[in-house]
């Protein structure tokens, strides 16, 4: 039997998918083919003579200290961004699970911070730790503490870092209390039974059945901490002090368009395009394997 | 082991409905209680009162004579099997048994001694232990949520309408294996379902339930033989009890159908509620083929369903246009239209007040 239904040939459906399909092909697999091809030049920075160099700026770039230095950088600000964002959303989720007065306000409050731009995300937290006008400077001064994320390199990544995984809670939050309200109550209440207390339950329980989602938020959470965290990055440090929250994004933008080394930074784009396209396969691969609740 | 007191048990929810009013059951050790009633009745929620997941409003529940309405679901030390087996997908069969064991901290060739058991009991193969519930069929995995109950060995049993996901010829088969499985293990139970066949062959005693009270509290036989109310009578019994409008004779010794046909009364035991407005009830299977013609009553045919074993016939008696239902055993030829003589014995027939719907006797 035909699982699906059969319509005749018809124009229709290509001329709906024809707008995104240009959207897809004018901002992004132009820009994406554009920077493979500039990644094998080597341009002077006033832009008027381009060399043919094969790949020249890869060698160069992976023979770069700074730049396997940012790269470190990158995968210890993913990790904990990553981490703080979804152990902290997954608490929240459990909790919010748990609330059956006002759940929907809860919700609703939780989500508020995805609607937040990078941006004015980053300038909140600036605001907010502001060495001279803060009120959490002021606040930690009260105990003794010193905040400057201007001089203090430390400091500055643990802002980014912060303000990176609280934009992300929301969005984390969503999911893990959509999947932990997919379990069936029965579940809970067999384990419930069974003899085991809420934080027993979590674990053995709702923790396992929940799994398929919190590896698809790690993937997804990681591809935010790589590539979606520049406009934090740009507001809050502009990558210093002293290149210390500099991530590989933003060195892309940095060497691109500050250093105007466009061969380098196109070449450092690849690199990051083979990211995300490794992390795409994986999820791909990994993630269709469901889960079946009952 | 144990016995189960339910005392003056209310439960109204946040939203103001009053669930169950007032219900008194007293369960005796080892004894298999059936909680039956159409959908909405309460009786899922009385039983997960029992099982701690609902909040008691008012009266007592007491296991073993101790008061358990404030006592968490584990340490009531009761097992549960749900309705949708409620087996934890991502353990296997064995894992999902242990699991209760493993939190009491049991030690393990315990454990392992008792999963076997049960498995044994429950003629699970060891193949079958290690696999997960979605590799196995819906029989089987009743049966591991059996599993997962007799291992705790319990001192009471909860069923929530574990049969009705299965298809009917299963049902037939696990409600077998349920009552053997009971008779066996001697254990307190309690089985809510909204099948009246399931409740008549499974309980020692069943408790109808209707808009949260108890309609009724009796044996299989108690309730067939003398339903307390209309509701009851209606319910219990397949197919369901005739009813028509009728009225007491003057001398208490008759009930007359509107139309003039009349049935005999046993003698003396009605006097009391001569020339009364009343329900007249009759099963089905009390009513026969009439073979002499002093008792006879005509009943006129207008359809007959065969079904192999048993011929139902309906009809209707004179005038009176209420359909009635008459189940022959075996295949009997009758056509639509056909006149037949029907008669019913004095003491198979049953009274009910049409206001209060309460038995008459």
């Amino acid at each position: 039997m035909l699982k699906q239904v059969h319509f005749g040939p018809s124009y229709i459906p290509y001329l709906l998918v024809t707008p995104q399909i240009l959207i897809t092909l004018v901002f992004f697999i132009w820009p994406a083919g554009h920077a493979l091809y500039q990644s094998l030049l080597i341009e002077d920075a006033f832009g008027l003579s381009s060399e043919f160099v094969w790949f020249e700026n890869f060698e160069v770039l992976f023979a770069d200290e700074h730049y396997l230095g940012t790269f470190k950088r990158t995968i210890f600000f993913s990790v904990l961004v990553a981490s703080i964002s979804m152990g902290f959303s997954l608490i929240l989720a459990a909790m919010a699970d748990r609330v059956i007065k006002a759940a929907m306000v809860y919700r609703t409050l939780l989500i508020w911070p995805y609607a937040v731009a990078p941006v004015v995300a980053g300038a909140l937290w600036v605001f907010m730790f502001d060495p001279t006008l803060g009120i959490l400077t002021y606040g930690l001064s009260m105990f003794g503490y010193d905040w400057n994320h201007k001089l203090n390199g430390n400091e500055a990544m643990a802002l980014v870092i912060i303000a990176a995984a609280w934009k992300q809670v929301a969005y984390n939050f969503l999911f893990f209390l959509a999947a932990m309200q997919s379990i069936p109550k029965s579940l809970i209440e067999a384990a419930a039974i069974d003899g085991a207390g809420p934080v027993r339950r979590f674990a053995t329980i709702v923790f396992p059945l929940i799994s398929p989602t919190t590896f698809f938020l790690l993937v997804v959470n990681i591809v935010y901490a790589f590539f979606d965290t520049f406009g934090i990055v740009h507001t809050i440090t502009q990558g210093g002090p002293a290149k210390a929250t500099e991530i590989l994004v933003y060195k892309v933008y940095n060497d691109g368009f500050v250093g105007l080394d466009l061969g380098g930074s196109a070449a450092q784009s690849v690199v990051l395009m083979a990211i995300v396209i490794a992390l795409t396969v994986i999820q791909f691969r990994y993630i269709e394997k469901t889960v079946e609740y009952s | 082991m144990a016995t189960v007191q339910l005392n003056n048990i209310g439960k109204v929810y946040p939203n103001g409905f009053k669930a169950i009013h007032d219900v008194n059951v007293e369960i005796d050790d080892g004894e298999f209680i059936v909680l039956v009633g159409p959908s909405g009745c309460g009786k899922s929620t009385l039983m997960r009162m029992v099982a701690g997941l609902e909040q008691v409003t008012s009266g007592t529940i007491s296991i073993d004579g101790q008061e358990v309405n404030k006592l968490e679901p584990a340490d009531r030390n009761i097992a549960m099997v749900f309705q949708n087996y409620a087996l934890y997908p991502h353990m296997s069969v064995y894992q999902n048994m242990a699991y209760g064991l493993k939190i009491r901290g049991i030690p393990k060739a315990e454990i392992n001694e008792r999963v076997n058991k049960a498995a044994d009991i429950l003629e699970l193969t060891a193949d079958q232990l290690v696999r997960k519930p979605r590799q196995l069929s819906g029989g089987q995995r009743q049966r591991v949520a059996m599993g997962r109950a007799i291992v705790r060995e319990p001192s009471v049993f909860l069923f929530d309408e574990p049969l009705s996901n299965l298809d009917a010829k299963l049902r037939v088969q696990m409600r077998i294996e349920i009552k053997l499985l009971q008779q066996q293990l001697g254990t307190t139970s309690i089985y809510v379902t909204h099948d009246q066949t399931e409740a008549m062959t499974l309980g020692h005693r069943l408790v109808v339930l209707n808009f949260g009270r108890i309609e009724q509290l009796g044996t299989p036989i108690e309730l067939y033989e003398k339903p307390a109310s209309l509701f009851v009578a209606g319910f219990i019994g397949s197919p369901a009890m005739n009813f028509t409008d009728a009225k007491v004779s003057a001398d208490g010794d008759s009930v007359d159908l509107i139309g003039g046909v009349s049935f005999k009364l046993p003698e003396g035991i009605y006097r009391s509620f001569a020339n009364k407005e009343v329900v007249l009830g009759m099963r089905p299977e009390d009513l026969e083929i009439a073979s002499s013609d002093d008792d006879r009553r005509d009943m006129v045919t207008r359809l007959v369903e065969q079904l192999g074993a048993d011929t139902l016939v309906h009809g209707s008696f004179g005038e009176a246009k209420a359909d009635m239902t008459i189940r022959l055993s075996g295949i009997q030829n009758f056509n639509p239209g056909e006149v037949l003589p029907v008669r019913i014995s004095p003491n198979k027939i049953h009274l009910f007040d049409p206001q209060t719907e309460k038995r008459l006797d």
